[in-house]
């Protein structure tokens, strides 16, 4: 069952340029461990050496934070869209 | 931000403002809130020219704002506020006088200097509210922590190529910034420069989204964006909408704050201050007048631009060969026989990375040029187009 994630712009390439992927897994951890075992640049942008996932990236299940659901053990259907969210600082100022 | 303000508009005032009076969600009532109100703005720039003409142009009473760049040509796509003649001249001094002469009613009050852990908290004390329209990390950090520290709400907005992103951070009983981002980025995994760029209009529509934002808080009415992180992708044309939650462990406004004070945001984004300069620091590096005086004798060395194609096609050294940074793991095999390499992208960030990896891959003669193209191009060859 291959659930929608949603790919921001400053981690596309590592994607193939894709804005949006679709992969496999029963649970939000799943999705990402097949996502990142595809596109194996990524890995290192969501995941921390030690494998834990990186705290400023925020996973998003439709418009909720996984974090206030069931993190990683959060179950996913394929009319789910997951998103990944990252902290962008820009603001045009210089 | 409900403090008693003026008794009346006058007549001027009326007739300047009367689109906004003749409707039920202003009137007079909202008019003199407007006027009451002291919003404080960071940054005169992108997200900053919007907010603060429009902010202007409705009547809030007292706008502040904090800078310390100049106009620079390259602000001009994207920074409305100011125009051509402006370059060269202080933001600040540049966008009063735009502010002044769109509607001289508003006290506009300058700040020329760099927000700091020192100065925030009294700052902020003095207004209803913040717009955060900065452009780095270690400064959204402040804005929120300084925020939250003195109840002042923050309306966010953030912008990179053609994506953007507002909400309003701090206010009573929402989430704050660290609730939503608890860790900034290392600056390693932060998209390089080559990445970056921005849609010139994108500043607009997120500035005039916290524009809007901060009248809604002020006037009291609608919902605002508290609780909601609007995302916009200007290419696709569509907004999004995610939930944020106030964080019980938020170290600034959980329910056991270990932050009580603005802290040093630099170390805590993991940026570094430049190591002095030591008998050895030099080693890796090369100017660009030594550049100049090789390429004259035609000394035998690889000039490797490590900038994007679309960069190389505005301006390059002559006889440079590109490889960009991204590309140049895979790549490492063309420079096989190279052992004397200098490596330059824009400004010597993206090169400094280069010769990092270079070194690392056995190429230990590989020196960065300090300061890229645009030090090549202020001190040698200023025929080159700036970028």
């Amino acid at each position: 069952m291959a659930t929608k994630i949603l790919i921001p712009t400053p981690l596309r390439g590592y994607t193939d340029q894709l804005d949006e992927v679709e992969a496999e897994g029963a649970t939000v951890g799943e999705l990402l461990a097949n996502l990142t075992t595809r596109y194996a640049d990524l890995r290192k942008h969501l995941y921390a050496e030690d494998g834990t996932r990186r705290n400023f990236v925020n996973i998003y299940l439709n418009d909720d934070d996984i974090r206030y659901l069931e993190k990683d053990q959060t179950p996913v259907t394929a009319d789910d869209t997951v998103s990944i969210i990252p902290s962008v600082a820009g603001g045009g100022w210089s | 931000m409900t403090q008693a303000g003026p008794a009346a508009l006058t007549n001027e005032e009326v007739g300047r403002y009367s689109r906004h009076l003749i409707m039920p969600e202003v009137g007079m009532e909202g008019q003199l809130k407007l006027k009451a109100a002291r919003v404080l703005c960071i940054g005169a720039g992108g997200l900053g020219s919007p907010v603060a003409l429009y902010l202007t142009a409705a009547g809030v009473g007292t706008l502040g704002i904090v800078d310390f760049d100049t106009v620079d040509h390259s602000n001009l796509q994207r920074q409305i506020i100011h125009g051509t003649p402006d370059v060269g001249r202080s933001k600040l001094e540049s966008a009063k006088a735009r502010l002044n002469a769109l509607n001289p009613e508003v006290e506009v009050v300058t700040y020329e200097m760099a927000l700091s852990s020192q100065n925030a908290l009294g700052l902020f004390a003095d207004y209803d509210m913040v717009v955060d329209g900065t452009d780095n990390f270690p400064t959204r950090y402040l804005v929120n922590d300084a925020c939250v520290l003195t109840g002042k709400p923050n309306v966010y907005g953030s912008i990179s190529r053609f994506e953007g992103q507002a909400t309003v951070f701090a206010a009573e009983d929402g989430p704050c910034y660290r609730c939503m981002f608890p860790e900034p980025p290392p600056p390693g995994l932060v998209p390089s420069c080559a990445e970056g760029g921005v849609l010139g209009i994108l500043p607009g529509v997120v500035g005039t989204l916290q524009a809007t934002e901060a009248i809604k808080l002020i006037l009291g009415v609608g919902e605002s964006l508290v609780g909601r992180f609007l995302l916009f992708d200007a290419l696709k044309m569509r907004f999004r909408e995610l939930k944020v939650r106030q964080d019980p462990d938020c170290p600034v406004c959980g329910e056991h704050p270990t932050v009580t004070a603005p802290i040093d945001y630099d170390q805590f984004c993991g940026i570094t201050p430049v190591p002095a300069a030591s008998p050895t620091s030099g080693s890796t590096d090369t100017t660009v007048e030594e550049l100049k005086t090789r390429l004259d004798r035609q000394d035998s060395f690889l000039l490797l631009d490590v900038r994007e194609q679309r960069e190389f096609e505005i301006c390059r050294i002559p006889g440079s060969v590109l490889i960009p940074l991204g590309e140049l793991p895979a790549r490492m095999s063309e420079l096989d026989g190279h052992a004397d390499m200098i490596v330059h992208c824009k400004s010597g960030v993206r090169s400094g990375k280069a010769v990092a990896l270079l070194r690392d891959a056995g190429y230990t003669q590989a020196r960065n040029l300090q300061g890229g193209i645009l030090a090549w191009i202020d001190r040698v060859d200023p025929t080159l187009p700036r970028y």
